[in-house]
């Protein structure tokens, strides 16, 4: 009895004062853990509310938006001073957003965004797919200068939304310099596998001398087509330059070996913007923008990517 | 007196009302009305697919094919709310009468037939799951000004929890199914069933009937719960609910019914869900836990009640033998 009574009076004490000091506690709603970047995305939005001295409630879906609307409620009842959510789906926030603006929960999107009323959520944290291809574009110009180049690109999943906006962002970046040109582009749907065996058709098809770069929409190809150009018996990194985005401990090491030469971050850390804003908010009030970018770093040879691979190599890649 | 086949029933109200209380001395906040409307919303489409389980399992029998239907049924009516001009309420009967007829059938393939409901069901389940595929594979959104309408009934509880339309729905499902149940022929039959074939046809039960009814009551349900669902999400998904008629089927042993049929009540499986509901609620309260321990943790239950039910089975016949020794001494 006694202590039920202390837990409810600390609880109702605790409540209002919790905005106001650095004692928050925050729930995180992710979607899963499909994919390597996902499940480094949790260890790092652990890791960022941990440095900040935030409690973060997590919560893992298991990929189902009703495991997640379940949580977000579950946050809600629980009197959360915030709410992390990663969507799993576009459609069906509505309602549960509502509920959250009614208990005066902020919400942050994380990493995708939703089919609601903006004024339903704080801000969106996501990165600019175009932007992340643009600088890829961008590097190789700078990179070729002048001389003429010969490109070959391997795409993501045919029709995947980072595949087109991939695509049309490099397309962007490499405008106006007709020295560039890209002479292939086929799927590799994303996988190392399948970038091994269409760069083996690249470099059949084009004679392994005359392709100048390779561009991948994300590093797994990358890595597959490394191996490809390493059968064929050319260099990679040197005879072709190799230019990717995403950048998995995998493009680190094999950046720090000579064997790629670039690659563009998606940043793990789309908490770390978004528990900034929300502090903001929380201290003063301050509102973010609706949106916030995160950055779309590129590393190169010059960066040391040996430490990198090493610091990124246990956060669940 | 507590009868023994009440028992389960006890059991499992005992579990539900000591793990609230101990949820709620570790979070006061689990008490509050937030919670309790939490549980009723979020579980309305499981609780009311729940309910055409348990008369499927006091029949003996099993429906694999639910979480299909439901998400069927969800993508059905977001595409036709689509590309049509059809009112919903005409979508929903429409879906219902789907589903019913779908479940019907099943029913008439397992007793005419003579198939264990465990194959027709899965075949229905490819089925119903395939046919959501073709009508979509992406997420279809609902925008219609009658599902604002209908999200919008809600009543606002003094701390902040709102009672939500479909929750509602689902207790009434509930009620009217124990009243069906208990008070009609059709669910003496249900029971009956469950007994035995051969016992309940030669109680003059009208087997092909009662399956058929049965298994369309599952279905009919199953299409409920998917304009429910649809409700909850705004939107008709094709991968949505995958897995849902095996968290049914759980919350209706954690309820207390036998599962080889002729024992149960509903108001067991609606405890049963709210067992389910509280440990999501609980794991995620805790916020450090792994959602995966809720499968475990149901897991657990699930064996625990199955063993209550063979103990019990085990000591009623001793009892009996020991009765009826006595009865031929004397």
């Amino acid at each position: 009895m006694n202590i039920k009574a202390t837990l409810m009076a600390s609880a109702v004490i605790l409540s209002p004062v919790a905005a106001l000091a650095a004692d928050l506690t925050i729930g995180f709603s992710q979607i899963g853990s499909e994919s390597g970047w996902r499940a480094a995305e949790t260890t790092v939005t652990k890791q960022e509310a941990e440095k900040r001295g935030i409690t973060l409630k997590f919560a893992d879906a298991q990929q189902k938006q009703e495991n997640q609307i379940k949580a977000i409620r579950s946050f809600i009842a629980q009197g959360v001073d915030a709410i992390l959510i990663a969507p799993v789906v576009a459609t069906g926030w509505d309602e549960v957003l509502e509920e959250a603006q009614d208990a005066e929960i902020p919400v942050v999107l994380l990493d995708r965004t939703v089919d609601a009323p903006d004024d339903l959520y704080l801000t969106a944290v996501t990165s600019d797919l175009v932007h992340e291809g643009k600088v890829a574009g961008e590097w190789l110009v700078s990179e070729m200068g002048d001389s003429d180049c010969r490109i070959v690109e391997l795409q993501g999943t045919t029709g995947s939304s980072p595949a087109i906006d991939r695509k049309t962002g490099f397309e962007q970046g490499i405008d106006g310099h007709a020295n560039l040109e890209i002479v292939r582009s086929q799927t590799g749907d994303f996988t190392r596998s399948q970038g091994k065996v269409v760069m083996e058709s690249f470099l059949k098809a084009e004679g392994g001398d005359s392709i100048c770069a390779l561009y991948a929409h994300n590093d797994d190809m990358a890595v597959g087509a490394i191996q490809a150009i390493k059968e064929a018996g050319l260099k990679p990194g040197e005879d072709i330059k190799i230019v990717a985005i995403d950048a998995v401990p995998d493009a680190h090491l094999a950046i720090a070996q000579g064997e790629m030469n670039a690659t563009i971050e998606l940043t793990p850390n789309m908490a770390g913007p978004a528990l900034d804003a929300l502090e903001a908010y929380l201290a003063d009030g301050t509102l973010p923008p609706k949106w916030i970018q995160t950055e779309s770093k590129l590393f190169t040879a010059s960066d040391d990517n040996q430490s990198i691979y090493e610091m990124k190599k246990d956060l669940g890649y | 007196m507590i009868r023994s086949h009440h028992l389960p029933l006890m059991v499992t109200l005992a579990t539900f009302v000591l793990a609230y209380a101990l949820c709620g001395m570790q979070y006061p906040s689990m008490f509050s009305t937030r919670v309790v409307a939490n549980l009723l919303t979020d579980n309305a489409f499981l609780g009311i697919v729940a309910v055409g389980m348990t008369f499927v399992i006091l029949s003996g029998g099993i429906d694999l094919s639910v979480g299909s239907v439901i998400a069927f049924s969800g993508v059905f009516l977001a595409v036709i709310l689509r590309d049509t001009a059809i009112h919903p309420l005409a979508a929903f009967v429409l879906v219902l009468c789907i589903t019913t007829a779908f479940g019907a059938s099943m029913g008439a393939l397992i007793h005419y037939l003579e198939m264990p409901p465990f194959i027709v069901t899965l075949a229905g389940m490819f089925l119903a799951r395939g046919a959501a595929y073709v009508l979509s594979t992406d997420s279809v959104p609902i925008d219609h000004a009658f599902y604002d309408v209908l999200k919008d009934i809600y009543w606002k509880a003094p701390s902040g929890g709102r009672f939500r339309l479909i929750g509602g729905l689902m207790i009434v499902t509930f009620v009217v199914a124990g009243l069906v149940l208990h008070r009609t022929r059709f669910g003496q039959n249900v029971y009956a069933l469950g007994g035995g074939a051969a016992t309940a046809r030669l109680m003059g039960v009208p087997l092909a009937g009662t399956t058929i009814g049965i298994y369309a009551v599952s279905g009919g349900l199953a299409g409920l719960a998917g304009i429910v669902f649809s409700l909850y999400t705004s939107a008709g998904y094709s991968l949505a609910t995958v897995g849902v008629e095996l968290d049914a089927i759980a919350a209706v042993v954690i309820g207390g019914t036998l599962l080889s049929g002729g024992y149960g009540f509903v108001a067991g499986t609606f405890f049963g869900i709210l067992i389910m509901g509280l440990i999501q609620t609980y794991i995620v309260f805790d916020g450090s836990l792994s959602s995966w321990w809720t499968k475990i943790v149901i897991g657990g239950l699930l064996f625990a009640f199955i063993l209550l039910q063979k103990g019990l089975t085990w000591a009623t016949t001793t009892r009996r033998k020991t009765a009826t020794g006595f009865a031929t001494q004397s």
